[in-house]
């Protein structure tokens, strides 16, 4: 099926160039005058709307491309050679490499984006000639604008949201992975300095492992990420499942009170509960005080200095955080299971945990598996609960490039860009993310009971 | 039997009380230090309640020593603002990619997927100076901010289109029939049965902009006037001198956990549904 797609999309590659080609040439004069000023025929045929669009979008784009984009995209390969520096006491502002690969990249798929306006044009013209000479009547300009409303609703809908992502999330992602290629760090900063492209040496210094590179901290980091979104999401995803089923047991009364009471750490916003928690088990803060003065301890315990004591209390501290919204969601689940399967096994003698093993988490596991992958992958980059409570650290002598013991590869992301402003290595680890990500997704989700036995539980 | 019963239930109750200490503690604590005077030195101390009730720290947040309330005011906007606009945004995409079929609409959610997997933070500094050009940083990091939020919101169609998506298709197929456009299948057949999903959207968005602290400093960048109380008071807590103003962050903290809390309480019902939704359908 996918195999067919894709020669289906190559041939109709040649079949666009082709039908180009004849459109020009058995076309008439206001279709020939359409290649070169868009819009001119539809606007010629009485198709005012259309044609103005077309025509809008072509002088759009060439007071874009000439007043603006083409001085980017011409040192696009450099990223700039003249750097900012003083004459006769002055301060002569050289090439912006920053804003060369920025406007360079956006000029870029600007043009991609004109040249498929461009071939919608010429296909518009063809459609219209085609329909005149069959005799048949083009629409009128007003339901060309009432069709905005209406079957083209998607266009009038989704045009901002897409542009809006387009410019804040895809342009700043394509420009971090080109970063990732350069040498923009904090010697070479703009507009003062310039940056240029330097290949894969980002790349091979993360996986460096002699005595500056950054290869063995990079694999800590990355098996403390990985040890970390495991057991984040393990331990909350079944203690919620257990506290749900706790609340739900029958005979337990004041159901709404406990749930409300756990939902708490849902409402009250993290930044302030998780800071407080973080202070409550400092070396002066309240749980190593109560201990002091109860005598059951001589100094106080480490939790937040000791880099493994300080793992498992993030892990601990995070089940505090998590163990509410799976019980929200478990909760909705498991009035759902028919109660029928639990009243046969109940004759066959099951008991309490059989039921549990063999009823409810199988359902449970079936039906939440997707959303277990999200949260696996939400953990991955779980910024808040680290950087709330430990900010990465303890900081470590072993660790290369001010990453403490607790950092994820996130929050190292986060300390690369803010406090060392050394952008290309962020933009590498970026991409290692992206990486784990995606491939900690793909084996997950082919693993998933949901996606193996479609119709397990159906 | 019932002796059996009576006993697991005993322990269940205790597991819930020992549940729920754990649980609102650390609320009790923030209270209770909130009330501490300045008589006991320190922010921590090795008691929970305070030896000297005042309502020191509260007369500091709203004295013109600080700038609390105008980063209250900074945060309420722009949670207001988000809520509007996010809310429009997310609703008009998912009931696109629920109802409405083209050509290039696969490769649309396929790519905001994959979009999803970039760890949202790596573009800061390229939103940074994008905004920086049009003076949305530092002084103007307000609207800079709601741009932000609103304009990736679309990615985050997920849970309103698994709502639509359970809404029969016939409903729609019928008011087209008797001659209605999709816009008007939209806002008169569809958005009225879907006010629990709006709610939900709603409420998220505008819990969302109370915690961001990352986008939010970084793009104020050190210009205290445009700050929001999560960047502002983090500050507090993470200054060398946090035990001078650990009792004034708790007090803050107060005053934004409980409007937020009880908006959020109020509307638990559509929230619980929307999560639960979404993650059955993942």
């Amino acid at each position: 099926m996918a195999k067919n797609k894709n020669r289906k999309s190559s041939a109709s590659f040649k079949e666009n160039i082709a039908e180009i080609g004849t459109t020009f040439k058995e076309g008439d004069l206001k279709t020939r005058l359409s290649f070169i000023i868009m819009g001119i025929g539809p606007v010629m045929r009485g198709q005012y709307v259309k044609g103005f669009a077309y025509l809008l979008s072509e002088i759009l784009f060439f007071w874009y491309f000439f007043g603006f984009g083409l001085q980017y995209l011409s040192k696009f390969g450099t990223l700039g050679n003249v750097e900012t520096h003083t004459e006769n006491r002055l301060i002569v502002y050289g090439d912006n490499s920053f804003l060369i690969l920025l406007y360079g990249l956006l000029t870029i798929v600007i043009i991609a984006a004109f040249i498929y306006i461009w071939r919608m044009n010429v296909r518009e013209n063809y459609l219209e000639e085609q329909k005149l000479k069959k005799g048949l009547k083009l629409e009128k300009n007003s339901k060309v604008l009432g069709s905005l409303l209406d079957e083209n609703f998607d266009k009038t809908l989704l045009t901002l949201p897409v542009l809006g992502i387009f410019v804040f999330t895809v342009l700043p992602i394509i420009f971090m992975i080109c970063v990732a290629f350069t040498n923009y760090d904090k010697q070479h900063q703009s507009p003062a300095h310039l940056f240029t492209w330097v290949g894969l040496k980002n790349f091979k210094s993360l996986f460096s492992f002699g005595g500056n590179g950054l290869g063995a901290t990079f694999g800590k980091v990355l098996i403390w990420t990985l040890v970390w979104a495991f057991f984040a999401t393990l331990t909350s995803y079944f203690l919620g499942i257990l506290v749900a089923l706790l609340i739900n047991k029958k005979g337990i009364k004041f159901k709404k009170l406990w749930r409300t009471i756990l939902v708490m750490t849902i409402a009250v916003p993290q930044f302030v509960s998780l800071l407080y928690v973080s202070k409550l088990f400092t070396d002066t803060g309240i749980i190593n005080g109560w201990l002091l003065k109860l005598h059951w301890i001589t100094s106080p315990i480490p939790f937040w200095t000791n880099p493994t004591l300080a793992k498992v209390m993030i892990i601990l501290i995070n089940i505090w955080v998590g163990i509410p919204y799976m019980m929200l969601i478990a909760t909705g689940i498991l009035m759902n299971i028919p109660a029928d399967l639990y009243e046969s096994a109940k004759i066959d003698g099951a008991n309490g945990w059989q039921m549990f093993k063999s009823i409810t988490l199988p359902y449970m596991l079936f039906v939440t598996g997707p959303f277990l992958l999200t949260q696996f992958t939400g953990n991955l980059n779980n910024f808040n609960v680290i950087y709330l409570l430990t900010q990465g650290g303890p900081k470590s002598m072993k660790m290369a490039g001010n990453a403490g013991e607790t950092d994820l590869l996130v929050t190292w992301l986060y300390k690369m860009t803010v406090n060392d402003t050394n952008y290309k290595m962020a933009a590498v680890i970026g991409i290692m993310v992206f990486i784990v990500t995606a491939v900690t997704s793909l084996i997950v989700y082919n693993a998933l009971p949901s996606v193996k036995d479609e119709e397990g539980f159906q | 039997m019932s002796a059996k019963r009576k006993f697991t239930n005993i322990v269940s109750y205790i597991v819930l009380i020992l549940i729920s200490i754990i649980w609102l503690f650390p609320f009790f604590g923030i209270l209770m230090t909130s009330f501490r005077s300045y008589k006991d030195y320190g922010g921590l101390t090795n008691y929970v309640i305070p030896k000297h009730f005042s309502l020191d720290n509260y007369k500091f947040l709203f004295s013109n020593k600080t700038k609390f309330l105008q980063w209250y005011g900074n945060t309420l906007i722009i949670a207001i603002f988000v809520t509007l606009l996010q809310t429009l945004v997310v609703v008009c995409v998912a009931y696109i990619l629920s109802r409405m079929r083209f050509k290039l609409r696969n490769l649309l959610m396929r790519t905001w997927l994959i979009l999803g997997m970039f760890p949202g933070f790596l573009t800061m500094i390229c939103m940074y100076f994008l905004l920086k050009q049009f003076g949305l940083t530092q002084s103007g990091a307000i609207p800079g901010l709601i741009l932000v939020y609103v304009a990736s919101s679309g990615m985050g169609y997920y849970v309103c289109k698994g709502f639509f998506d359970t809404i029969p298709k016939s409903l729609d197929e019928a008011a087209i029939i008797d001659g209605a456009t999709r816009s008007q299948v939209m806002f008169k057949v569809i958005l009225p049965l879907s006010k629990p999903i709006i709610i939900y959207t709603a409420l998220t968005a505008f819990m969302a902009p109370w915690c961001d602290y990352i986008f939010a400093s970084y793009i104020a960048f050190g210009h205290e006037s445009s700050y929001n109380v999560a960047v502002a008071m983090t500050r507090w807590v993470w200054t060398n001198d946090y035990q001078g103003y650990f009792t004034r962050f708790c007090a803050g903290g107060v005053l934004i956990a409980v409007p937020v809390t009880l908006l959020f309480m109020a509307l638990q019902r559509y929230y619980v549904e929307g999560v639960t939704g979404g993650a059955v359908k993942g």
